[in-house]
């Protein structure tokens, strides 16, 4: 969505038309040719590749760190960054099955208490960098190590050192994350429906429009009248409340709400927007890219499963895909 | 005797993207000759100056140096073959001296250690060779602007340079500081040295130059010898076009005051500035570097919070907290530097176009992509922004379009007050004349103006009143009968 939907004008001078060279030189078609490329390699690599079971699990494995990168580009292009998103959901997961569990709390109310929790969490975050004026990097980092000393404590209670997790049994609620209509897991659902709803948002509001403009330069959009910290934390609390939601699925799929969930899930999430084009300077980035960086980082791991190879290739093998990606991007400017 | 080519260009072609930058440079500059290259903004002239800088590599053509085709790959390359390049934007470090600065990374050594005393003695001797009165080991960031374009200049005289390029090496210089660069520049030709020499000052160009080359639209159009020239026909061949005859005084009535300033202050910037501009007028603000009065205009566009004072938008007061507030105001304002504080550079012209005016014309906030298109290409045309079409990113324009496709933003809001802050800084001929034009015709449809400009010639062109300001305070207000350039500076500089 870097460019509006509407055609290219007909050239009026004896300038050529660039609807050809940008529809070739978007970065996100060759993020997803790199894709297709990958997932027919896996094709002729395995025969169990290229099974609807298969790629279903591909999807739903994919799909928490895929609804979190939503959030996350959307933060990136208005030029910030969160690295608290891992402990947003462990506390919107163990916040929700505490009130659920043990307070006895109507469960969807729970689930709603949990979402609102990740937005005030986003809400933290944007104004740590909005108003205190603290640089994202250090503001997520410090609430990043507070988030997930928050669900330790929801967990466990202030004396406790015992409970490391919160059972979630809800039938409607797990269902989230661990049912299937159909043959599609429930999460893939959410997962698609949400990011067709951010994409059309990014590219079709003002406040879509604004987010880029932020990130693109920030002096210029405040000259242009745009209300900048609002921007920047509409950005932070989405991200939040999809995060939380992440963690309500991620808790639904295991039927109980770990403290360590999510943890360290912030990098992959980093990574799958830049492979899927979103700049970390700001200003460029789109949903389905990031979706696709996801999706090759799903396939790359479900590579590793399905041909027996040993793990620790997997690490090397992801950062150099990131690597790939962003050193491609570079020369090819 | 003509001397012989020192570097020759010839047919050389460069697009970025789908703008064709240059379509076929033919250029030579002799040994020891001053070379002036004039345009139009757009025209090509940084392009062909990056390309022999090494800084952008050329599609197509050949370039010789002392006959010998050569290719730069890097602007070290560049530097090797004996060019050095003095940017508009000076790349002198401000933390180091001058000499680390002129010797940067090839220090005279001795075993490896910095030879203090060889580097003190040979930087001297280029400061005098320069004009530079000044101790080698002194920060560059305590001098003056045309005293670190010396300290460049020496910098290329320490590697040797055979061809030495100034792009617009005037533009932040006052009269005298002219003069001096002017006299030094004749000084290194007779020592051998050619120069390339880029500026949008005709008086200057004739005053200096041997030969004069003209560029349009990415080609050199002519090349002459100063004699043969005379200054309406380079202009002819730059704009290609005649150019608006002077205006005489603005001939519409004037409105009431759209904004009233009383007594407006900010510490350390701006005290007791008072003075409205009426519907339909222009008011001139004219004073030196640092004299406040891009300071009041961000105060009036509430991108600065006043200290004291009040300010009226027709008749009622009113407190302005964010830009925001000025633009729901009707207050417009195209900022002095547009790269930094202006443009979306990576976005296509028709978001920048549109980027103030979208709130208001998006029902619930959903962009009508049919109805940005139009205002951005009505606009386009209008103000004959040369684009390929509004999708281009704004980076592939030149910088008189960039500054087109900015007036374009605040036009968009329909405004009633419009602060113009140095709207034709790095502009060509051709181009003010648009935009001169565009002032006049906006003034005439009752906007009222408020032009910040360092050209004096502009403001008292332009102006029916002029607020003279001079240390943060108004030093006086002119009517444009009684404003010439003497009285201007005269209360500028505080000698009235």
């Amino acid at each position: 969505m870097t460019a509006p939907s509407a055609a290219p004008a007909p050239s009026r001078s004896s300038y050529r038309p660039h609807a050809v060279r940008r529809a070739v030189g978007a970065r996100e078609s060759w993020v997803f040719a790199a894709l297709v490329a990958l997932c027919v390699v896996m094709s002729l690599a395995s025969p169990y590749f290229l099974t609807v079971r298969n790629l279903f699990n591909i999807l739903q494995g994919m799909s928490t760190i895929g609804i979190m990168t939503i959030g996350m580009t959307m933060v990136l292009v208005a030029g910030g960054l969160d690295l608290s998103v891992g402990s947003i959901l462990a506390v919107g997961a163990v916040l929700t099955a505490r009130l659920m569990t043990y307070a006895g709390l109507n469960p969807w109310l729970a689930v709603v208490c949990g979402l609102l929790a990740g937005v005030a969490f986003g809400l933290v975050n944007g104004l740590l960098v909005t108003r205190v004026g603290i640089v994202p990097f250090i503001a997520t980092l410090g609430t990043l190590s507070m988030g997930r000393g928050l669900a330790f404590l929801l967990a466990a209670g202030p004396a406790g050192t015992v409970a490391s997790n919160v059972p979630m049994r809800d039938p409607g609620v797990t269902f989230l994350g661990a049912g299937y209509i159909g043959v599609v897991p429930m999460p893939v659902i959410i997962m698609v429906v949400l990011a067709v709803l951010a994409a059309l948002f990014l590219g079709n509001t003002v406040l879509g429009r604004q987010i880029y403009a932020v990130g693109s330069n920030v002096k210029a959009a405040r000259l242009s009248g745009i209300a900048v910290p609002r921007v920047q934390l509409f950005t932070y609390a989405v991200t939040g409340l999809l995060c939380a939601l992440a963690g309500v699925i991620s808790a639904g799929l295991l039927s109980t709400a770990a403290t360590n969930l999510g943890q360290g899930v912030e990098l992959d999430v980093i990574a799958a927007a830049v492979i899927g084009g979103t700049s970390l300077n700001g200003g460029e980035g789109t949903v389905h890219g990031a979706l696709f960086g996801a999706a090759i980082i799903a396939v790359v791991r479900n590579a590793f499963v399905l041909l027996g190879l040993p793990l620790h290739f997997q690490t090397m093998i992801i950062g150099a895909v990131i690597l790939l990606a962003v050193g491609v991007d570079r020369v090819r400017r | 005797m003509q001397s012989p080519s020192l570097v020759e260009v010839r047919g050389v072609e460069k697009r970025f993207g789908g703008v064709h930058a240059l379509r076929g440079v033919d250029l030579d500059v002799r040994a020891g000759e001053i070379h002036a290259l004039v345009g139009e903004n757009g025209a090509g002239k940084s392009t062909i100056i990056n390309i022999l800088a090494g800084a952008v590599r050329r599609d197509t053509g050949t370039i010789l140096l002392d006959g010998a085709p050569v290719d730069f790959h890097s602007p070290a390359d560049s530097q090797a073959a004996g060019i050095a390049v003095i940017h508009q934007e000076l790349s002198t470090l401000p933390t180091l001296s001058i000499a680390e600065n002129i010797w940067a990374g090839r220090m005279p050594s001795r075993l490896g250690w910095v030879d203090q005393r060889s580097t003190f003695d040979r930087s001297a001797s280029l400061l005098e060779e320069v004009g530079l009165d000044a101790a080698p080991w002194t920060r560059v960031s305590e001098l003056a602007t045309s005293q670190q374009q010396l300290v460049e200049i020496a910098k290329a005289l320490s590697r040797r340079a055979r061809l030495l390029i100034m792009d617009e090496p005037t533009a932040s210089l006052t009269e005298h500081e002219v003069q001096r660069l002017l006299a030094l520049v004749r000084r290194l030709r007779d020592g051998g040295v050619s120069v390339l020499y880029v500026s949008h000052r005709l008086a200057e160009v004739f005053a200096i130059a041997d030969r004069i080359s003209v560029m349009r639209d990415g080609c050199t159009v002519r090349t002459m010898d100063r004699a043969d020239a005379d200054p309406a026909g380079v202009v002819a061949l730059m704009v290609g076009r005649a150019l608006a005859a002077r205006a005489a005084a603005t001939p519409h009535a004037l409105g009431a005051p759209v904004v009233e300033l009383r007594g407006l202050s900010r510490h350390g910037a701006v005290h007791d500035v008072s003075f409205a501009v009426r519907r339909g007028e222009i008011v001139g603000m004219a004073g030196l570097v640092g004299a406040g009065r891009s300071e009041t205009a961000r105060l009036i566009f509430g991108a600065d919070r006043a200290d004291a004072g009040e300010m009226l938008i027709d008749g009622q007061p009113v407190a302005l907290h964010s830009p925001r507030d000025a633009l729901a105001a009707g207050i417009g304002m195209v900022p002095e530097d547009r790269k930094q504080l202006a443009l979306f550079i990576d976005a296509p012209v028709r978001w920048n176009v549109s980027m103030a005016r979208l709130p208001a014309i998006s029902p619930g906030g959903i962009i009508r992509h049919g109805r940005e298109r139009a205002l951005a290409e009505d606009f386009v045309e209008r103000l004959r922004v040369r684009t390929p079409d509004t999708l281009t990113p704004v980076r592939h324009l030149s910088g008189g379009n960039q500054q087109k496709t900015v007036l374009a933003r605040w036009l968009a809001i329909r405004p009633r007050l419009l602060i113009l802050d140095e709207p034709t800084h790095g502009v060509d001929v051709g181009a003010k004349a648009e935009i001169y034009a565009l002032i006049r015709s906006l003034a005439a449809e009752g906007i009222g103006i408020l032009l910040i400009s360092s050209e004096l010639p502009e403001v008292l062109d332009l102006s029916d009143r002029i607020v003279v300001m001079r240390g943060g305070r108004v030093a006086a207000t002119l009517d444009r009968a009684a404003a010439d350039e003497r009285t201007v500076m005269m209360h500028a500089t505080g000698t009235a």
